[in-house]
């Protein structure tokens, strides 16, 4: 077997198990009522750690980018209330046009 | 869950051609059109594929390219875990079921919020696995012909995505709060951190909503 395929059954294995721990190991069942409330912070405390890391992360170093363009001209997208599609559009294009002209 | 797929929809172009750059990525390090395929079938969490495909290519070893990935995917456990109890039956169906989680499916169904809606997960999950799946597929085995995808910016498109995510969960005080202190753990950790480890700790920035009673 390749190096390869060993990485890919590891991890597709690994990462099922990680998805399902919820759904297989607490489901159905209520969890007490504070770390519910604690739960529901989860999404935009991720979602914040996400746009950090894809915006700025690369490797173990910070770095301004094209991908800075990308967001900033997403989040212009956001402000003018523009359809989530726009948003993904307009930030890859600046991100590419940024790249380009870089 | 067909309300789900017509949320998805209009990311499906841009899954599609993440999983075309991913395909590239695969073959030139080395990894066979089928297995990058089966992986992203599998495994369905692109920033992980990505890493454990440029860690093989630069020549890193199984155990760490697989290290890397995990750490990236171990915030599934929590983020799986907050909408726990809106999953029913079979183990196996739950199980099945759980493998649709991805950052984007999760936060379009309303995250871990009582809103949460778990046939709109299964919805925008299927929709982003078949396009991912069939973005691979192409890029594998049009891989040449595509050559370096990075000039698309299509990292930019998936990082502007989370932002408009992030921007729809700002609804009140807390949460503006608790995505404060995620964006500062992460923007503290990159540097020091290998990936993943940022985005796993940032999960700490709940306890701001933590109230005293």
């Amino acid at each position: 077997m390749s190096e390869a395929w060993a990485a890919v059954l590891v991890v597709g294995a690994g990462t099922a198990a990680i998805k399902a721990v919820g759904p297989v190991g607490v489901a159905g069942r209520r969890l007490p009522r504070r770390i519910e409330e604690l739960l529901e912070m989860l999404a935009p405390a991720i979602l914040a750690a996400l746009v950090v890391t894809e915006t700025f992360g690369k490797g173990r170093s910070l770095v301004l980018d094209a991908r800075l363009a990308g967001v900033a001209a997403g989040i212009a997208a956001i402000a003018l209330r523009a359809p989530i599609w726009v948003v993904v559009l307009v930030g890859g294009a600046a991100t590419a046009l940024a790249r380009l002209l870089s | 869950m067909r309300k789900g797929m017509r949320v998805a929809a209009p990311l499906l172009p841009a899954a599609f051609a993440l999983g075309v750059s991913f395909g590239v990525l695969a073959r030139t390090a080395h990894m066979s059109s089928v297995a990058a395929v089966v992986m992203s079938a599998t495994t369905f969490a692109g920033s992980s594929q990505i890493a454990t495909v440029s860690a093989l290519g630069g020549g890193g070893s199984v155990a760490a390219a697989v290290v890397a990935a995990l750490l990236l995917n171990a915030r599934y456990a929590p983020i799986g875990i907050s909408i726990a109890k809106s999953f029913r039956g079979s183990l196996l169906g739950r199980a099945l079921q759980s493998q649709l989680i991805v950052d984007e499916s999760w936060a379009l169904a309303g995250g871990g919020t009582p809103r949460f809606d778990r046939r709109m997960l299964l919805g925008v999950g299927a929709g982003l696995w078949v396009a991912w799946v069939g973005g691979t597929a192409a890029g594998a085995l049009l891989g040449k012909v595509v050559g370096d995808t990075s000039a698309f910016g299509f990292d930019g498109a998936f990082a502007a995505l989370f932002a408009a995510l992030l921007v729809a969960q700002l609804r009140d005080r807390r949460r503006i709060a608790a995505a404060a202190a995620g964006a500062a753990i992460a923007l503290v950790l990159v540097p020091v951190a290998p990936a993943g480890v940022p985005i796993i700790a940032s999960t700490a920035a709940v306890l701001v909503g933590w109230r005293r009673r």
